[in-house]
């Protein structure tokens, strides 16, 4: 099995007078995990798609494993997909269906054979191999559905949203087998999700979209902690990221202003050189410390509603000035509604936004 | 699903008997009796002997029934110059009707897939013209194509009246096969392509073995449509392959001397079989195939 890159040049797709994808260029090393992640309508399908073949592409170019494929036919591709519905033809059984393109390839029967039992094994369908899709489970046929493009050994792996249509226990078994699979193999796949739990504990790499437009392009760790723009910011990471608008002010040592309340900026890393203006400072839960009252850093707010999650419990508070934000504690802390804390924004976690782009400063 | 206890007074007044439901089932009663009445005054005239027929008892019983009447009609009656009964435009119909149900499915299924699943060039533009001529009454087609034919030298003849049935049955099944195939998931018809196949690889081994319903439902509409056919057969089909219908018009109308009612009547419900054993044998596929282009195109 070859392991291919995928490279994708200025590629330009519409229908209609709709643009979709406008002069976008990606690339996929040999061997990466890419998740293409947004939300429904960001184009990350379409992409996906477009590198299999299915739409056509208005400009630019396609190249898997060094080979323009731009305009060749799926199946010349070097490809394999698994869908959303499964897609598996429901008058076949799980045999025939994975058999089905290495038969219409003409491969002969003992290759087809050996790596039928070869995928079999590995997603455990050895005992489902003579039932009909309509005799499994949704779990069962999603396996299949992979079953059937591990056997075309391709270069790429192409899933578009395999694990949307499971339910959640379910979808987080699965998701475990495919990094499993992805561990094994070794083959480069791109995978699209509008889930970001999925992105991040699949991904070498995310390329967070909207619009068309490849937003961040990042491992999913920087995706998490230094998000380029508001818009990746508050895509990924649930509990989401808190959002508070105020302004940089340049004292002694940058301080980020909102309302009463003063956030040191000493040990932001910023981007360019700090500007007094307005800005919004975007902090993850997880990150927002309680601390005690005398600290210098800290800042007075007030709890408005605990909600226990189990493993640890997201508080909602507000500031002085009534701006809301949640933070994540350990859920043996006492906090009731009412109670007042000192609450501490470690500098280093923070994300800082420009007001009218959004982009990080 | 969610079981919901039903109170007992909720299942009792289902068996209740309202005024309204009284004039429902009048209804459907005289309505079954206006569907049923002509054919059983055609089945009993069919076995009773001519004396008993013209005594004027339309709605008796026979006193003597006998199948002599069923036998002519089958064998003997003549149907214009030849006596040899009912059973040549049988046969002619059979011949008639099994090659062109084959192709016209076979033609139709193929030209619905390809419109719903293939961007086609003017996909819309064609669908629309074939649905606008399939509202156009028959009788326009009918002098152009005799000389389309005669100019072709097929002229009248089996094979004509197989591509006229293809053609006049082509809008129809086009739309029966075009709107389920694009009923189905798409993500079926990517799959496959994803795999390798072809054109006619999906059509065979994808598509067709999913549209079972769906063939059973076009070999009904026609079935009964090619055999009930008069006018197409009789022009289109030549001298030697009358259809039945065809058959039996000539039976009736070229009585001579007293008319053989018993006679007319056995050849019209002998003509009349297929379509009923058709509708009985699968009236429950029907009612499927049509639910489920309802529900899914």
């Amino acid at each position: 099995m070859e392991r291919a890159n995928v490279d994708i040049r200025s590629l330009q797709i519409g229908f209609g007078g709709l643009k979709v994808l406008d002069n976008l260029n990606l690339h996929v090393d040999a061997s990466e995990f890419l998740v293409l992640l947004g939300p429904s309508g960001c184009g990350k399908s379409t992409l996906l798609n477009a590198i299999a073949g299915l739409i056509d592409v208005r400009g630019g170019e396609i190249h898997i494993g060094g080979r323009d494929v731009t305009f060749a036919e799926p199946k010349d591709r070097g490809i394999a997909m698994v869908f959303q519905s499964y897609a598996l033809y429901p008058r076949m059984t799980v045999r025939k269906n994975m058999s089905f393109g290495l038969q219409v390839a003409g491969t002969p029967q003992d290759e087809i054979g050996r790596r039928l039992a070869e995928a079999a094994q590995m997603l455990r369908l050895t005992d489902l191999l003579d039932r009909r899709p309509s005799e499994l489970s949704g779990g069962q046929r999603q396996r299949v559905a992979i079953g059937r493009a591990l056997v075309r050994h391709a270069g790429v792996y192409l899933f578009d949203e395999p694990l949307s249509n499971l339910d959640a226990q379910l979808r987080a078994e699965l998701r475990v087998e495919i990094k499993r699979l992805h561990a094994r193999l070794g083959a480069t796949m791109i995978y699209v999700t509008h889930d970001q739990i999925e992105a991040l504990t699949l991904a070498d790499r995310i390329a967070v979209m909207q619009g068309g437009v490849i937003q961040q392009l990042d491992t999913p760790k920087t995706i998490y902690r230094a998000p380029v723009n508001r818009f990746v910011a508050s895509f990924v990471g649930s509990p989401a990221m808190n959002f508070i608008s105020g302004r940089i002010a340049r004292d002694a040592e940058p301080t980020f202003v909102a309302g009463e309340s003063r956030f040191s900026l000493n040990g932001y890393a910023f981007r360019g050189t700090p500007a007094d203006a307005p800005a919004v400072l975007g902090i993850r839960p997880e990150h927002v410390e309680i601390t005690a009252s005398n600290d210098p850093s800290a800042v007075a707010a007030r709890v408005e509603i605990v909600e226990p999650m189990g493993a640890d419990s997201l508080i909602w508070c507000r500031l002085a000035d009534g701006t809301a934000f949640s933070l994540r504690h350990d859920a043996d802390a006492e906090l009731r509604d009412g109670d007042t804390l000192a609450v501490r924004f470690p500098p280093n976690t923070l994300s800082l936004f420009d007001e009218t782009s959004g982009q990080r400063l | 699903m969610t079981v919901v206890a039903q109170p007992w007074s909720a299942v009792r007044r289902r068996t209740r008997m309202t005024p309204a439901r009284w004039g429902l089932y009048a209804f459907i009663l005289i309505t079954a009796l206006y569907f049923l009445l002509p054919l059983y005054v055609m089945v009993v005239t069919s076995l009773k002997p001519m004396a008993e027929i013209r005594q004027g008892n339309l709605l008796a019983l026979p006193i003597s029934p006998s199948i002599d009447a069923w036998v002519k009609a089958w064998s003997s009656a003549c149907t214009g110059l030849t006596c040899q009964g009912i059973r040549v435009g049988f046969f002619n119909s059979l011949r008639i009707l099994v090659p062109s149900v084959m192709i016209s499915i076979l033609v139709g299924s193929l030209t619905g897939y390809a419109l719903s699943l293939w961007r086609v060039r003017g996909a819309n533009i064609l669908f629309g013209a074939m649905m606008v001529v399939a509202f156009i009454p028959y009788q326009l087609f009918i002098y152009p194509l005799v000389r389309v034919f005669a100019f072709t030298g097929l002229g009248q003849s089996l094979a004509t009246i197989v591509i006229i049935h293809t053609i006049f049955g082509l809008p129809t099944m086009t739309l029966l096969f075009r709107n389920y195939f694009a009923s189905l998931p798409h993500e079926l018809f990517k799959a496959a392509r994803v795999d390798g196949a072809g054109f006619y690889q999906i059509y065979a081994r994808i598509m067709m073995p999913m549209a079972t319903p769906m063939i059973v439902v076009a070999v009904i509409l026609q079935t009964t449509g090619i055999w009930n056919d008069f006018i197409l057969g009789l022009v289109f089909a030549g001298r030697d392959n009358l259809p039945m219908t065809v058959q039996l018009n000539n039976i009736v109308n070229s009585t001579q001397g007293e008319r053989a009612y018993n006679v007319d009547m056995a050849a019209t419900l002998l003509t009349a079989l297929l379509p009923l054993v058709v509708y009985f044998g699968s009236g429950r596929w029907f009612v499927r195939g049509i639910a489920a282009g309802a529900v899914k195109g």
